[in-house]
């Protein structure tokens, strides 16, 4: 048997191998795109991958294999989960012809999202099984486990992670691919089951009542619900990484670990309760365990000791159990007292050579009112540029804008979107827009990949993630298709066609206008660009090129004797040759080198 | 035993995440119990970049550590050194590259960038064991300022007695393999900076 280091992301690829997982889908989000990048590189001859084009279309294509007889993977991080689950939920009335696993990577502490919210909800509303693994080696075995549940029970299950275990590596012991693995049959026309017409809903949902309760019998006996004998006087409720938090921060105490989170099997933690002193729940945000244990009649302590919210690291989990005397005051660590003074902060920009600099100077500059949306653009928000004014969720920008339009204030609007995200929830907010015959500037960023999540295929690019060459659909003539009557595209990388452009969107009465900067992402650019560089006899050390946001431009130490301001260099180690402060500098000091770095 | 407990810290795109990789697989193949635990995202646009490691000959349960808990900072970026230095216990080590990457917020010139002399100062003065060393120029002698992640984790081999087998053998199963010379010599020239330091 291998033993490898797999990060919970390579582990749930690993695990879908092993199980037998025939179509694995889902939409890139952090913590969630590797599982899928994973399956691709790894598992191609056996399992087909693709990125759809949003969440709820991969739970439907999803639905529509486990329906064929084939087992399936979703995957997606915390927010996706509330654009999949108005197809999630029909599946749990409908059942499957072979197991579906739903991947959820939530965020507590949010690293990378734009809320912070507990999946484990989710569990309760869909009437949902759902596992929770705490290491990697959990996450591959519960793919297999939530495969056998899903069949056994007719039932969709939620596999749940966070970032502290997609993004963690731990290490894990390699199985043999499943030795019967389903293949797709006659598509079962069966309409009872699988149309949810109410008329069968209704019968459905006393199948769906008796299923929660056959579950919560399975998981009295469940191996994943185990518990750990310590000292009796504390009993711990945990489950996830928490509960490997717990253990390295109580590693006396008695542990009842949930490898299931719901349903809970109430006699394995009644008779928990009864043989310790006092039970205390741990877990990360809402107290899910914590009040549904106590709706058992189980006096327990949990959110009053613990905070409801971000991270509950090993550190924070130690200082608040002092606070309450679980633990002794000793047990915190002596903290040196290490004075650093206040650092520059080293907040997150535009790569340097990324296309949407031009963009951002330019929206700046002007100073419109710009409705954003997720993608790296989002950085739009940050110093220099502060020109992102809002982030909802995908594809809001363009509703929002069509509000703005609606609500008939003075000034001339844009939105901001990504190509990817475009074809996310982009399409039917554009259409509405055309339909209702709303004034504004939709900009879609097009950087030809899904940069933000790590360079994910979408359906304006031509290569599939299972790398098959495909038709690459025109973001321009598909707008022209749809009504719009003014559509640019532009060179994103020259700053005086982008910003003509956008005046002329700008000054556009008929209807919505479309204005598309192309360029590609620097970590999909085939051709590496030339590094730039300043001639300080021509700077005057007006500063106009930090008004790119570019991180290769720097200060040197040579100063305009004037102004008595210090000159513009380029580290030409990270230049990526964009040429944008070259054609904002106002005395043409900016100059391109000729020097390319050997091939990496 | 107890754990030993490993921050990698520095800037999008230095290739830490790698380095941190790196580590703690050494850890596994040199018979320990590792975890790692890393955090991408936003972080990667340029941002700072930190990872945890722990090697253990124990258990090990979380992937990740408190303030003063570390007891050896791999710092890829002098600013990120000292921006980290708050989780190092002061009986710890620090290899700490010595190249810059000003933030925009001081390069657009609202704020200052320390100097090397007062971040290594500050540096010593908390913590026992502080190696400079300027992977920057050895990478760029082999012609390839990617390596820069490599030639750090050649410094750091050298603290630890792990035959440099291990070390070269999972640099080679990490980098793709038309790198893997190029990545095994700047290992080699890595280590030669502490030997000769």
């Amino acid at each position: 048997m291998r033993k490898v280091l797999y990060s919970g992301n390579e582990a749930i690829a690993r695990g879908a191998y092993e199980a037998g997982v025939r179509v694995a889908v889902g939409y890139p989000g952090t913590p969630s795109s590797e599982i899928l990048e994973n399956i691709a590189k790894l598992y191609k001859e056996d399992i087909y991958a693709e990125w759809s084009a949003n969440e709820k279309v991969a739970m439907d294509v999803a639905a529509g294999a486990a329906y064929s007889g084939v087992r399936t993977i979703v995957t997606t991080k915390q927010v996706g989960m509330n654009v999949l689950s108005d197809s999630l939920f029909y599946l749990v009335y409908t059942g499957i012809e072979a197991g579906v696993v739903v991947v959820t990577a939530d965020d507590p502490g949010m690293f990378s999202s734009q809320n912070e919210q507990d999946n484990r909800w989710y569990a309760r509303i869909g009437k949902i099984p759902m596992l929770e693994p705490c290491d990697s080696q959990e996450s591959k075995d519960m793919v297999a486990l939530g495969m056998e549940l899903s069949e056994k029970f007719n039932t969709p299950v939620i596999l749940r992670t966070g970032m502290r275990i997609s993004h963690s590596k731990s290490i894990v012991n390699l199985g043999e691919r499943e030795k019967n693995i389903k293949s797709a049959k006659e598509f079962p026309r069966d309409i009872k089951k699988y149309n949810c017409n109410c008329i069968y809903s209704r019968e459905k949902r006393q199948v769906i009542a008796k299923r929660l309760k056959d579950l919560a019998q399975w998981a009295e006996t469940a191996a994943i619900n185990s518990i750990t004998w310590g000292d009796r006087k504390l009993g711990i409720i945990s489950s996830g990484i928490v509960s490997e938090y717990a253990r390295e921060v109580f590693p006396n105490a008695s542990i009842l670990k949930l490898g299931m989170v719901y349903p809970l099997p109430e006699k394995k933690i009644r008779d928990f309760a009864r043989q310790v002193d006092e039970v205390v729940v741990i877990e990360e945000l809402d107290p899910f365990l914590e009040e549904q244990i106590k709706a058992m009649g189980i006096s327990v302590r949990g959110k009053d000791i613990f905070l409801a919210y971000d991270e509950l690291l090993p550190s924070t989990l130690r200082e608040q159990a002092v606070a309450a005397k679980l633990l002794p005051a000793e047990e915190l660590p002596k903290q040196p007292n290490f004075d650093i003074g206040e650092l520059p902060s080293r907040n997150a920009v535009f790569c340097q050579g990324c296309p949407h600099r031009s963009t951002f100077y330019l929206l700046s500059k002007l100073k419109v009112p710009v409705t954003g949306d997720i993608g790296c653009y989002n950085l739009g928000c940050l110093p220099p540029f502060n020109a992102q004014h809002t982030m909802g969720s995908m594809g809001a920008s363009i509703g929002q804008l069509h509000g703005v339009s609606a609500a008939g204030g003075p000034e001339r609007a844009v939105c901001t979107i990504g190509d990817s995200t475009f074809f996310h929830a982009g399409l039917p907010a554009l259409a509405n827009m055309v339909h209702n015959n709303m004034r504004g500037v939709i900009i879609i960023l097009d950087n030809e990949t899904t940069a933000m999540t790590g360079h994910q295929d979408h359906p304006g690019m031509d290569k599939t993630l299972m790398g098959k060459p495909t038709a690459k659909i025109d973001i321009e003539n598909l707008c022209l298709a749809m009504g719009v009557k003014k559509v640019k595209k532009v060179n994103a990388f020259h700053v005086k066609e982008v910003e003509a452009s956008l005046k002329e969107c700008l000054a556009w009465n008929d209807g919505p206008a479309v204005l598309i900067p192309t360029g590609e992402c620097i970590f999909v650019a085939r051709n590496p660009k030339q590094a730039y560089a300043v001639d300080a006899n021509k700077c005057i050390a007006c500063g106009n090129c930090t008004k790119a946001g570019c991180p290769a431009i720097i200060r040197i130490d040579e100063i305009n004797p004037k102004t008595g301001k210090r000159k513009m260099g380029i580290n030409s180690v990270i230049c990526n040759g964009c040429s944008v402060c070259s054609q904002i500098c106002p005395t043409g000091a900016i100059y391109q080198t000729g020097r390319k770095e050997a091939a990496e | 035993m107890k754990n030993i407990n490993f921050l990698v810290s520095g800037v999008g795109g230095q290739g830490t995440v790698v380095a941190s990789d790196i580590l703690a697989a050494v850890g596994m193949e040199a018979g320990y119990e590792a975890k790692k635990s890393d955090v991408l995202g936003l972080a990667m646009r340029g941002g700072s970049v930190t990872s945890h490691i722990r090697w253990s000959q124990g258990t090990v349960h979380a992937p990740m550590v408190g303030l003063g808990e570390i007891n050896y900072m791999v710092a890829f970026e002098l600013l990120e050194a000292l921006r980290r230095l708050p989780f190092m216990n002061p009986e710890g080590t620090i290899i700490v590259n010595t190249q810059q990457l000003p933030p925009v917020s001081v390069t657009s010139g609202q704020t200052n960038y320390p100097s090397q002399t007062e971040i290594i100062t500050t540096l010593k003065k908390h913590v026992k064991t502080v190696y400079e060393i300027d992977a920057l120029s050895t990478a760029l002698k082999l012609k390839n300022s990617k390596t820069v992640n490599v030639v750090i984790m050649g410094a750091a081999s050298a603290l630890f007695d792990i035959p440099t087998d291990i070390w070269e053998k999972v640099i080679a199963g990490t980098v793709r393999p038309k790198h893997v010379e190029l990545n095994i010599a700047a290992f080699r020239e890595g280590r030669k900076l502490m030997e000769v330091g």
